[in-house]
């Protein structure tokens, strides 16, 4: 497997091939099966803002490891109108589509390391990194 | 053949019909379209025979355009072979070498034409020459156009198919079984989204009408992930079916999955089991059941005493 590969987010067809994407790199790095669950749905909820919110975009998936532990990053990038507040949008319960409002939160607690980097007009890209914790 | 290039094209399909016939079927057999079984020797001649024939109406007519209605019949028939081809299992290159076989022996047909004229020698055999590049022109465009279009057929047939098979995934994949008089269950499998959601809905709700259930079951032990949207999902399948007066137990919530939607900070207001087993014990205590230890009945004793 490749050390970084870019995948397309144009359909919720495109949210289930980054899931698996996702899932198997992390069964290559070595991941019990909470980690797995825990990268595979972060990775879903992001996929489907980049989708749902930003119009569509890409995401990066990365194999890492860093002093002995391995470890899987994701950066989803889409052009879309960006969030004017993100501190808001991380907050549970906010949403401006129909969803739980959960997703941007959740997969921040679901990861080892979050960035986003976001504001209006400008697009949205998001880093999560998660760690082997075996 | 100093006239338009399709003229000359035509011309020389004309002459030399039979010959492009035999050679395009050996070429056809050669590929091996026929040691796949798939198709027989004669449906092959049948075909070759009927698609060269109104190829040649249209070239008659004075078309090199494929797009050109001329070629109307060509298409169709195309269309037909195609189809057929692609609903068979034929590999892509085996469906296009029907068409794009039919380029050597139409230039061998040229070949044929142009050595006649220059047996007539003088200014027969320049005529012959001017016309070939133009001549190799029409038929490379034409026999383009028609491939790309035997292709275009070609995928849709198996887009049709995959639609097809999606469409009996998502039906068959949601099946609602009876467990027990009232007590309905809903095993799901696979990536629960909005298109599914909506027929396992539609399919509950129905078997719960139908069944006058009260308890109904939903089991996503196989659905792999359970992201926000999962259990949105989720949710509102319950909450439709306690408006038709059923309620419903969520199991087979496996662990990782269990730590992970408490992180997501999803709150499932159901009650919900490990496992099926588990759910079914709570659904027969709420209609008054209970699984008891049957006393051993001996089995009668055989022959004589």
């Amino acid at each position: 497997m490749e050390a970084a590969a870019v995948f397309e987010i144009r359909s919720s067809d495109d949210v289930v091939r980054v899931r698996q994407e996702v899932r198997a790199r992390a069964v290559a790095a070595g991941f019990g099966l909470v980690d797995q669950t825990k990268i595979v749905t972060a990775a879903s909820e992001l996929a489907r803002n980049t989708l749902d919110h930003g119009g569509g975009g890409a995401v990066r998936v990365e194999s890492v490891s860093q002093g002995g532990r391995r470890g899987v990053r994701l950066t989803f990038e889409d052009q879309g109108p960006g969030i004017p507040d993100v501190e808001q949008a991380l907050k549970d319960g906010f949403t401006t589509g129909r969803g739980l409002g959960l997703g941007l939160g959740g997969s921040k607690r679901l990861s080892n390391e979050f960035a986003i980097d976001s504001a209006p007009g400008r697009g949205t890209r998001v880093t999560i990194a998660r760690w082997n914790s075996r | 053949m100093a006239q338009n290039g399709s003229g000359s094209v035509a011309q020389a399909v004309a002459a030399h019909q039979d010959e492009i016939f035999s050679e395009w079927l050996a070429l056809q057999m050669e590929s091996g379209a026929l040691r796949s079984g798939r198709i027989k020797e004669a449906e092959l001649r049948t075909q070759c025979r009927a698609f060269l024939e109104v190829l040649r109406e249209g070239l008659a007519e004075g078309g090199t355009d494929a797009d050109a209605p001329v070629f109307g019949r060509a298409k169709e028939m195309l269309t037909e072979v195609s189809r057929s081809r692609g609903m068979q299992g034929f590999t892509p290159t085996e469906t296009a070498a029907f068409v794009f076989s039919l380029k050597r022996p139409m230039f061998n047909a040229l070949n044929r034409a142009i050595e006649a004229a220059a047996s007539e020698g003088g200014g027969a055999v320049r005529a012959a020459s001017a016309a070939t590049a133009r001549y190799t022109w029409d038929v490379t465009l034409l026999l383009d156009q028609l491939g790309l279009h035997t292709m275009e057929v070609f995928l849709k047939t198996r887009e049709e198919v995959i639609a097809r098979q999606g469409r009996e995934i998502s039906e068959l994949s949601t099946p609602v079984v009876k467990l027990w008089d009232g007590v309905l269950a809903l095993p799901l499998i696979g990536t629960l989204d909005s298109e599914r959601t909506q027929v396992v809905m539609e399919n509950l709700l129905q078997t719960i009408v139908d069944q006058s259930a009260e308890i109904a079951i939903i089991d996503i032990t196989g659905v792999p992930t359970v992201d926000t949207l999962t259990a949105q999902h989720l949710l509102k399948t319950v909450a439709a079916a306690r408006l038709m007066g059923a309620d419903c137990i969520v199991s087979g919530i496996r662990p990782q999955i269990a730590q992970t939607m408490v992180h997501l900070g999803v709150e499932l207001d159901v009650t919900s089991k490990a496992t099926l087993a588990d759910a079914f014990r709570v659904a027969l205590t709420r209609i008054g059941r209970a699984v008891v230890k049957a006393p051993r009945v001996e089995a009668p004793a055989a022959g004589r005493r």
